[in-house]
C-alpha cells in the first residue's frame, strides 16, 4: 500500500467535527403531537390568534394527511417509518433570551457557536455579516440589528417579527409555500418553533450578508424552522445559511420551511451551506433533512437566485423553487449535492414560469461516493401566458467508486410555444488517469480527488459569495474523506 | 541517476515489458525509439508509477533509491516528471491554479516555502513567453478543448516550471508543427544540465536533431534489442525497423 493511501485512510477516520453535544439545561415539551402541543408551542411564544389559528388549520391538515396517504412517496429515498408521536416538537435553552442583550444568553450557547466558528459577539464576527443564531427550536441572537434596523431593514427572530411586525408576517406567512403544499409543510406550519425574518424596504440594497446558523442540539427533537424574506421594491439581499447537529445514533427529523418574496426590481440571492451530522460510516444516524424552499418572483424584472452546497444529513428531500409570476423575472438554482458512505440526497428545483419573457437557469452537480445514492428531481414548466420564456438546464454526475448511484430526473412542460428550453445532462467517473495525472504532477490522491470535485463544482461556487466558497471547499473535502484509497 | 533492471511488466493479464534493462547517468539524454505497441508508454508510465501496471520481476533505482516502492506523486516531489503522450483534461480546474498546486506540492515536501500568487504567476509568464504559450491558456482548464499541438506545448510548459530532475518525453514531438517543434526542443534543451537527464521517446529522427541524445535505445516487443549513438536514429529512419527485429530475432536464444 502506498503512503497516500494510508494517509487517506486517516482521514477517513476523523469525526464530524460538528458531531459535539452541549449541556445545557433545556424547556422541552413532552414527546408527540396533538392540539394541546400546538397550543402549548403557540403560548410558549405567547403569539397573538391569527397565528394559532394558522398552526391548528395546518395541524388539522397534517393529522388528515397522515391518516391517508402520509408522507411523499415519491422520492428515490428509503428510510424506515418516523414514528411522529415519538419526536419531541419544542426544546429551548431554558435561560430566556432577551434578544438585544447577549448577557442573558446561556454561556453554553454562546460557547457552542463560537466553538462552530460563528462567535456572536458582534466585534469578532466577519465584518460585513450578520447573524441570527437558531438553537434548537429558539433563536438565541442576532447581531447587527441596530446597524441594520438604520436603514429600515427588519432582521431578527420569527418569534420576534410576529409580536413586532404581525401586519408585514400574516401578509406573507404561507403566501408562498402554503401550509397545503406537501406533507412536511404542513408539519412545519403547525410546529415550527422558530426561525428567521428578514424584511428589505424598497430601494434598499443591504449593505451586508445576512446569515443565519442552525444548530440543533437537544436528543430526540424535530428541527422545524420557518424563514420569510420579502424584498420589497428595488431592493436587494443576499442571505446565507449554515447547519449543523451532534453525532447521534438515531435519526433526527428536520423539517424547514422558506419563503421569498422578490416584488419589482427586487434581488434576492439565497445560498445554503448544509452541514447536518450525515450519520456514520455504516448509515446509522444522521438527520433527516425534508425541506421545502419557494421563493415568488412577484414583481416585473424581479430576481431569486438559488445557490446550496449539501454535504450533509442522512437523507436530503429539497427543492428550491421559483414561481416566475413577474414579467422578465429570472429565476436561478445552482447546486452542489454530495452523498458519501450511505448519504441519500433528492434534490432539485422547479422553474415555473408565469410572467412573460421570465428565465430561469438551473446547474446541478451531484457528487456520489461510497454508498452514496444522489438524485436529481427538476421540474420546468413554462404556462400558457409564459411567452418569451427562456430554460437553462445543466446536469451533471460525477460518481466516485462503483457502489454508488447517480439518477435524473427531468420534467419539462411546456404550454406555450415560444418557449426556448435547453438541456445539458452528463455522467462522468472521477478518471484514473485525471488523478494519476495530478499526482504525476506532485499531487497527492487526496487532493487530487479535491481538485477535481472542485473543478466539478465551479460553475456553482462562483455563485456563492465570497467569504463561503473558501468554506464551501473545505467542506467538500472534508465530506469526501475517505472516498478514494 | 536510473538504472533498469530486467523489468518485466504486465498489462490486462498480457507481459509487455519482458526484461527492460536501462541505465541513465546525470546530464544524459537517452531516446527510445520502437515501433508501435513495443512498450515505450508503458515503460514511462511505469517509471512514473502508474498502478495499473503489474511490475512482475525487476528493479528500478533512482537516485539510489527503489523507485518502484515510491508513490506516484512521491516520485515527481523527487523530481521525476513525464509529458503525457495523451495529456489528460480536468475540466474546471484553471490551468495556473493547477501547476501552482503542482509547484507547491513539490516545493513543499522538499522543505521549500510555498509560492504565493504572485511569485508563481511571475515564474509562469517568464516560463511561458521563452515557450511562446499562449496566455489563453492559462486561464483555461487544464488541457481541456486544447488542440492536440497545444496540450504538447503546456506539458513541456509544466516541465520547464518544475524543472525536474529527470524528465521523461512520450513522443511530445507527435503533434506539433515545425516551429512549435523548434520551441520545445529549445525548451528541453534548456534543461539540460550536468545534474540532470532526459528520456525521449519518440518516432521521428527529426526531434533528435534538435535534442540531440547521447544514446538511442530501440525498443521492440518488451525488450531493448540495440542501443547505440545519435546515428542509431539516422539508420532507423532510413531503414525502418524490420532490421533490427531481424536481427534481435537471430540473437535471442531458440526457446519459442
Ligand atoms: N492497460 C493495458 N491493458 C492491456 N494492454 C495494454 C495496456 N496498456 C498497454 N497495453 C498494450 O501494451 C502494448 C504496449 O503499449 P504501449 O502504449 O506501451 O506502446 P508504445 O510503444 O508506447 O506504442 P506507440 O508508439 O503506439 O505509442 C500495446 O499492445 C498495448 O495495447
Ligand atoms: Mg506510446
Amino acid at each position: 500500500m502506498t503512503t497516500s493511501t494510508n494517509a487517506i485512510e486517516a482521514l477517513a477516520n476523523r469525526e464530524y467535527q460538528y458531531g459535539f453535544v452541549t449541556e445545557v439545561e433545556a424547556d422541552t415539551l413532552p414527546r408527540g403531537l396533538n392540539e394541546d402541543v400546538i397550543r402549548m408551542i403557540s403560548a410558549k411564544k405567547n403569539e397573538p390568534s391569527f397565528m394559532l389559528e394558522w398552526r391548528l388549520k395546518a395541524y388539522r391538515y397534517w393529522a388528515k394527511m397522515e391518516q391517508s396517504e402520509g408522507e411523499p412517496k415519491w422520492a428515490n429515498v428509503t428510510y424506515p417509518p418516523i414514528d411522529y408521536q415519538n419526536i419531541i416538537y419544542y426544546s429551548a435553552p431554558k435561560s430566556k433570551p432577551k434578544l438585544n442583550s447577549l448577557d442573558e444568553v446561556d454561556p453554553e450557547v454562546l460557547r457552542t457557536f463560537e466553538k462552530l466558528g460563528i462567535p456572536l459577539e458582534e466585534q469578532k464576527l466577519l465584518t460585513g455579516v450578520a447573524v441570527d443564531a437558531v438553537f434548537d427550536s429558539v433563536s438565541v441572537a442576532t447581531t447587527f440589528k441596530e446597524k441594520l434596523a438604520e436603514l429600515g431593514i427588519i432582521f431578527c427572530a420569527f418569534s420576534e417579527a410576529v409580536h413586532n411586525h404581525p401586519d408585514l408576517v400574516q401578509k406573507y406567512l404561507g403566501s408562498v409555500v402554503p401550509y397545503t403544499d406537501n406533507f412536511f409543510a404542513a408539519l412545519n406550519a403547525a410546529v415550527f418553533s422558530d426561525g428567521s425574518f428578514c424584511y428589505i424596504p424598497k430601494g434598499v440594497r443591504c449593505p451586508m450578508e445576512l446569515s443565519t446558523y442552525f444548530r440543533i442540539n437537544a436528543a430526540d427533537t424535530g428541527q422545524f424552522e420557518r424563514t420569510l424574506i420579502i424584498a420589497d421594491e428595488g431592493s436587494t439581499v443576499s442571505y446565507l445559511e449554515g447547519c449543523t447537529a451532534p453525532m447521534r445514533d438515531t435519526n433526527q427529523l428536520h423539517a424547514a420551511v422558506v419563503e421569498l418574496i422578490a416584488h419589482d426590481d427586487a434581488t434576492i440571492k439565497y445560498s445554503t451551506i448544509q452541514n447536518w451530522y450525515p450519520g456514520d460510516k455504516e448509515g446509522k444516524g444522521g438527520i433527516y433533512n425534508f425541506v421545502t424552499k419557494r421563493g415568488k418572483c412577484l414583481g416585473r424584472n424581479s430576481h431569486i437566485s438559488w445557490t446550496q452546497v449539501e454535504t450533509g444529513s442522512a437523507i436530503t428531500w429539497k427543492y428550491p423553487s421559483c414561481l416566475l409570476q413577474g414579467d422578465n423575472s429570472v429565476g436561478e438554482f445552482y447546486s452542489v449535492a454530495l452523498t458519501n458512505n450511505y448519504q441519500q440526497a433528492d434534490t432539485g428545483t422547479k422553474m415555473i414560469h408565469i410572467g412573460k419573457n421570465t428565465r430561469s437557469t438551473i446547474v446541478a452537480k451531484g457528487i456520489s461516493a461510497g454508498h452514496g445514492q444522489n438524485t436529481y428531481r427538476g421540474m420546468v414548466k413554462i404556462l400558457k401566458g409564459a411567452t418569451g420564456a427562456r430554460n437553462y438546464t445543466q446536469c451533471d454526475s460525477l460518481l466516485l467508486g462503483d457502489k454508488c448511484g447517480a439518477h435524473t430526473f427531468p420534467y419539462i412542460e411546456v404550454k406555450n410555444a415560444t418557449a426556448r428550453m435547453e438541456h445539458e445532462a452528463s455522467t462522468t467517473k472521477i478518471g484514473e488517469d485525471q488523478i494519476f495525472y495530478c499526482n504525476q504532477r506532485g499531487i497527492s490522491k487526496e487532493d487530487a480527488v479535491n481538485l477535481i470535485v472542485n473543478g466539478f463544482c465551479k460553475k456553482v461556487f462562483r455563485e456563492l459569495p465570497m467569504e463561503f466558497a473558501v468554506e464551501a471547499q473545505k467542506l467538500l473535502s472534508v465530506s469526501l474523506e475517505g472516498s478514494v484509497g | 541517476m536510473l538504472e533498469i533492471t530486467n523489468l518485466h511488466v504486465k498489462a490486462g493479464g498480457r507481459e509487455i515489458l519482458k526484461g527492460v534493462d536501462l541505465r541513465v547517468k546525470a546530464g544524459e539524454v537517452h531516446s527510445i525509439m520502437g515501433p508501435n505497441g513495443s512498450g515505450k508508454s508503458t515503460l514511462a508510465q511505469v517509471l512514473a508509477g502508474r498502478e495499473t501496471y503489474e511490475v512482475t520481476a525487476g528493479k528500478v533505482t533512482y537516485q539510489g533509491r527503489s523507485l518502484l516502492e515510491m508513490a506516484p506523486e512521491e516520485r515527481a516531489c523527487e523530481g521525476l516528471f513525464m509529458a503525457f503522450q495523451y495529456p489528460v483534461e480536468i475540466p474546471g480546474v484553471g490551468n495556473t491554479y493547477f501547476l501552482k498546486a503542482a509547484l507547491n506540492a513539490i516545493r513543499k515536501a522538499r522543505g521549500l516555502e510555498e509560492l504565493d500568487a504572485m511569485d508563481f504567476l511571475t515564474l509562469a509568464k517568464e516560463k511561458m513567453t521563452r515557450l511562446e504559450v499562449d496566455d489563453r491558456l492559462l486561464t483555461r482548464s487544464v488541457n481541456e478543448g486544447f488542440s492536440g499541438g497545444e496540450k504538447k506545448r503546456n506539458e513541456i510548459f509544466q516541465m520547464a516550471v518544475l524543472e525536474p530532475t529527470l524528465a521523461i518525453l512520450d513522443e511530445t514531438d507527435s503533434g506539433l508543427d515545425i516551429d512549435a517543434l523548434r520551441i520545445v526542443a529549445a525548451g528541453v534543451n534548456s534543461l539540460r544540465s550536468p545534474e540532470r537527464a532526459i528520456l525521449v521517446v519518440t518516432h521521428y529522427q527529426r526531434l533528435l536533431n534538435y535534442i540531440v541524445p547521447d544514446f538511442v535505445h530501440v525498443l521492440v516487443d518488451g525488450r531493448i534489442v540495440k542501443s547505440g549513438g545519435k546515428e542509431l536514429a539516422l539508420e532507423l529512419e532510413a531503414r525502418g525497423y524490420a532490421w533490427v527485429e531481424a536481427e534481435a530475432r537471430a540473437a535471442a536464444p531458440a526457446t519459442a
